[in-house]
């Protein structure tokens, strides 16, 4: 690739002069077990070209028969984007050569989506809430991944020879596309990027997908476009394929944006293509140019018969549909009694399912937020971990924070069986016995060191008896110092004026 | 009785099996033999699988032998078409770009077979990708017609029809798009069927065009072609478009049919079907046919299906279309033939131009290309839409027609057997061999060719028998009894009257 310098207009002055509109595609991939037209087994990691069966490798003579959880799954992710579902729909090839397409057609389904006409509520890191309509929600097939072998980047140019792996052929794929996702402005941006992360959470919360952008679960082929002002007509737009973390849709569009514009104020009119995301340096490069697209040659597949999900199925499903991440968030800060501010902090840091079981094992909603806010995080921030991968469980916080709550133990001797905990030396009971913890409630034991402090300290009882109970502290000191800090000082404070009388 | 365990039904060589008289070995060996002999000449096989064939044979009789309840065909031999794949067995559909090719899996009607215990005796010829009518399109050389050795057998499976014809095989498999099952049962004197869309499961049959292709038997009697379907038959899990539900009671119907009574049954005549563009001696026997149908008790009708002059038109893009597609997957990356490009880069689209160039021949790049073009964006709607709406009203005619009558009948097709050479270079002349067999496919509805007699040329006549859709079953009890009532006015089946052919052994004392 020849660098090239392109024009870049500042983000901000950008979006200030022209109006962004963005479409998102989503392709998530379903956790099915077999693929969307063949019993071959799917799973990550096998071997090459292991998980296949004459209908992935599309030998002749072999036919497709669709998979009937991916159709449900695919009803499943209609509903929860709130989309119509298709009384019947059919799937079309999509006719095109290419090595990682084993029968040189996708089937795919074009103009009968199984899901559309829906929409889903994004929330903003502020809170602010943005209604994503979707257009279509449709099942289609995986093709295989090519390895291109022997050129220095990786990819096609220059390679010496290509590897195909079908593994991934035909594994079921449901395609999302949004309608122009219009009035963003400069937040256009942040929109995408909640947009593409609601998904993921919904298709998490439904169990459809393992979701895991790294292993390309989810992939997003983010369109952009811009136009003078929101009462302009769309521009011409650009489809940036393969972007697939959060933080990389974000920079794409923010890179789109202020490329585009520099074009624009260049007198120039942007190509509708398709364009390279670059994830180490972060900007889009030129790739096929859309205006002579491809002719597909759609037709309706002839090897299969029309999905008609019967309506009670439909209603089943619905029926049987989990809350949605967005509702529950609202319901449980409802209930945790959190602000706003306090409920996006918990949701920013992953900690909404590890409060919710330390709610759910016993621990106030305050408490639960207190640690794993609290020490927890801090702790993971300076290990480097997610909360989720501290070795510590809900139930273990909630045993903790009980200690409290009954005595056993004070606020600093909790930090002091948090550690012990987090150390790998078992549960805050055990952790308590064995570290010798507690505090010390036995009268007599505390009785005995008061008497030594006050032998030590006479001058003291004389002021105290005085009426002067200021230099109090000084023995009550003495003592949790001679405790070891497991005394309770109020009842230390107690019984040191009791003694005095 | 004959001898000659070549010369026997399906079911009567079953019958002797059965009872013992005869062995599968001895039964597989004599086919093997007769194909050893003419096969030089007919050129119906294009793989012999004398091990395989031999192995299941001495199965069968060692399974018999020790009480085990077999199938009623089990140990009959059988051919089946190269378009079908076989595990094991070299599959070519006629096509040097699939030269070679062992396929790692059966087809499920090849599973049925083997399950059967029938003795796969090879693989027969066929116009490349079964597009042809008359075999000449092979890639592996013609298929003579054993009634006239310069003749064409038809097609596409010229090879099935003739291997059966020529007694090197009791049973054969063929698939049939167009016609290709019931065309050449009309040149050869053999019963050919396409049973219903769907009746028969497609998985491993290499396709040609997905929603018209459909396998049947191909054999010397209705009742062995009902035997045969019956085996292959019903519903397969691995096809989407198979029927769900069992076949109907088809044996019955052709054993009820035999017994010659058709009183009630009221036979539909196609207007479109006849007269014009069929051969006078084509014409005579198929009226004879009639004559002794309504002898038997029948009701003759004519009924017109006016959308079916359209039929040919529609095939013609519906056909292509889907085969432009189904036979993309041929390029060089994962099975079969594979050539590089003599100049220039070695990437994957020129290798797959190279492959597809050398691999393919001249009548199977015209239908790609037909295909190609007739699916483009902007012609979609003009050519695909408007052929899937003349297949529309054609379904509509013979739901119509069906609403009148129980049957419909026609010659099977317009002419005898051509000469090699004939219609090779005249594409519309051979596309039009199959006008009387096409609106069945188009419309999914189950067709048989049953042999009518000889025309004036001496040459096999073809009668057609069209049911609706799911009562094949009525088609063979009207084939039953009308081939029943022509063997008796004949003195014995047709093939009786079919030149001795010349056997390898013959030419060598020649």
């Amino acid at each position: 690739m020849t660098a090239t310098t392109v024009d870049l207009v500042d983000y901000a002055d950008a979006t200030r002069r022209y109006d962004p509109v963005i479409g998102i595609e989503v392709h998530v991939e379903l956790g099915t077990l077999t693929k969307m037209f063949c019993p071959a087994e799917v799973s990550f990691g096998a071997e090459p070209n292991t998980q296949v069966t004459p209908v992935s490798l599309g030998l002749p003579g072999a036919l497709p028969v669709v998979n009937g959880k991916a159709v449900e799954y695919a009803i499943r992710i209609g509903l929860a984007l709130n989309c119509e579902i298709a009384e019947t729909c059919r799937f079309a090839r999509k006719n095109y050569f290419y090595p990682d397409v084993p029968k040189n057609f996708q089937t795919s389904q074009y103009d009968e989506p199984i899901a559309f006409d829906g929409w889903i509520d994004v929330e903003l890191e502020d809170g602010t809430v943005f209604r994503v309509e979707i257009e279509r929600a449709h099942m289609e097939e995986d093709a295989g991944k090519n390895t291109h072998v022997g050129g220095a980047t990786g990819r096609i140019h220059g390679a010496e020879y290509s590897l195909v792996d079908y593994n991934r052929a035909g594994i079921p794929l449901v395609e999302i596309v949004t309608r122009p996702i219009t009035g963003a402005g400069d937040r256009a941006p942040e929109v995408a990027r909640a947009y593409v992360q609601t998904l993921r959470d919904i298709f998490r919360a439904l169990d459809v997908s393992e979701a895991r952008m790294e292993r390309g679960n989810v992939r997003a082929d983010v369109n952009l476009s811009l136009r003078p002002t929101p009462e302009s007509p769309l521009g011409t737009r650009t489809e940036t394929k393969n972007v697939n973390s959060f933080r990389s849709v974000e920079r794409a569009v923010r890179y789109e944006v202020s490329r585009q514009a520099a074009v624009l104020d260049a007198g120039g009119t942007v190509i509708q293509e398709t364009r390279h995301w670059h994830e180490d340096t972060g900007v889009t490069t030129s790739g096929r140019v859309k205006s002579d697209a491809e002719d597909y040659r759609y037709f309706p597949e002839p090897d299969l018969v029309p999905i008609a999900p019967p309506r009670d199925w439909i209603e089943e499903i619905r029926a049987g549909l989990p809350e949605l991440p967005v509702a529950r968030r609202r319901r449980l800060q409802g209930e945790w009694g959190y602000a706003d501010a306090e409920m996006r902090d918990v949701v920013n840091a992953g900690a909404i399912d590890l409060i919710e079981a330390t709610v759910a094992a016993g621990t106030s909603a305050a408490g639960a937020r207190k640690w794993w806010m609290g020490e927890l995080a801090r702790r993971a921030k300076q290990d480097d971990l997610t909360l989720e991968a501290l070795s510590v469980t809900p139930a273990q916080i909630a045993e903790l924070q009980g200690l409290v709550d009954t005595g056993r133990i004070n606020d600093k001797l909790a930090r002091q069986v948090l550690e012990g905990v987090l150390a790998g030396e078992g549960d805050p009971e055990q952790v308590v016995v064995a570290r010798g913890l507690e505090v010390v409630s036995d009268d007599g034991a505390l009785l005995a060191a008061i008497d030594e402090a006050l032998a030590a300290q006479p001058d003291v009882v004389e002021k105290v008896r005085g009426g002067n109970l200021g230099p109090v502290g000084a023995i009550i000191g003495a003592v949790m110092k001679a405790t070891r800090g497991q005394a309770d000082a109020a009842r230390v404070r107690e019984l040191v004026l009791e003694r005095i009388g | 009785m004959t001898d000659d365990l070549t010369r026997l039904s399906a079911a009567d060589l079953a019958g002797r099996l059965r009872s013992g008289e005869v062995s599968s070995v001895d039964a597989t060996q004599a086919h093997l033999d007769r194909i050893a002999a003419v096969d030089g000449v007919v050129n119906a096989f294009l793989h012999v699988s004398t091990d395989d064939a031999l192995r299941t044979a001495r199965s069968v009789d060692e399974r018999r032998a020790a009480g085990e309840e077999l199938h009623p065909l089990a140990g009959v031999p059988i051919a089946v078409k190269d378009v079908v794949v076989t595990q094991g067995m070299p599959t070519t559909a006629g096509s040097k770009i699939l030269e070679g090719w062992i396929p790692p899996y059966d087809a499920t009607l090849v599973e049925k077979i083997r399950a059967a215990g029938l003795p796969i005796l090879g693989k027969t010829n066929m116009d490349e990708f079964a597009m042809g009518s008359s075999t000449e399109h092979s890639a592996y050389g013609n298929t003579r017609n054993p009634w006239d050795l310069d003749r064409i057998p038809g097609g596409s499976g010229g090879g099935s029809a003739a291997a059966v014809a020529a007694f090197e095989a009791p049973l054969a498999i063929g698939t049939d798009t167009g016609g290709s099952i019931r065309q050449p049962g009309a040149v050869t004197g053999t019963v050919g069927v396409k049973p219903t869309y769907g009746g028969v499961s497609r998985y491993g049959l290499i396709a040609m065009a997905s929603s018209l292709d459909q396998a049947g038997p191909v054999t010397r009697t209705v009742l062995d072609s009902a035997l045969l379907h019956e085996l292959i038959g019903g519903p397969d899990r691995r096809d989407s478009t198979s029927i769900p539900e069992a076949l109907p009671a088809i044996v019955e119907a052709a054993r009820q049919g035999a017994t010659g009574d058709l009183t009630g049954v009221r036979v539909g005549v196609v207007t479109e079907l006849t007269g014009e563009g069929y051969q006078e001696g084509v014409s005579a026997r198929f009226a004879q046919s009639l004559d002794l149908l309504r002898g038997l008790g029948a009701e003759i009708v004519e009924v017109s299906c006016p959308h079916f002059e359209y039929a040919l038109g529609a095939y013609y893009l519906i056909m292509p279309s889907e085969a432009s597609s189904n036979l993309a997957k041929f390029d060089g990356m994962r099975f079969g033939l594979r050539v590089e490009p003599e100049e220039g880069p070695v990437t994957a689209e020129r290798v797959m131009a190279a492959t597809r160039g050398a691999g393919f021949g001249d009548e199977v790049k015209r239908r790609i290309i037909l295909g190609t073009y007739a699916l483009s964006a902007g012609y979609y709607d003009a050519y695909y839409g408007s052929a899937q709406k003349v297949r529309t009203l054609i379904q509509r005619d013979f739901a119509a027609a069906f609403a009148q009558v129980d049957v419909l009948v026609s010659p099977t097709a317009p002419t005898t057997a051509f000469r090699f050479g004939e219609k090779l270079d005249d594409p519309l002349a051979m596309y039009l061999n199959d006008v009387a067999t096409i609106p069945a496919n188009l419309a999914g509805v189950p067709g048989m060719s049953v042999p009518a007699g000889l025309s004036d040329d001496g040459l096999p006549v073809g009668f057609q028998i069209l049911a609706p859709a799911k009562a094949d079953d009525r088609m063979y009890r009207v084939g039953a009894a009308l081939e029943a009532a022509l063997e008796t006015s004949w003195g014995g089946p047709l093939l009786d009257r079919a030149p001795v052919l010349p056997t390898a052994l013959t030419e060598q004392e020649g």
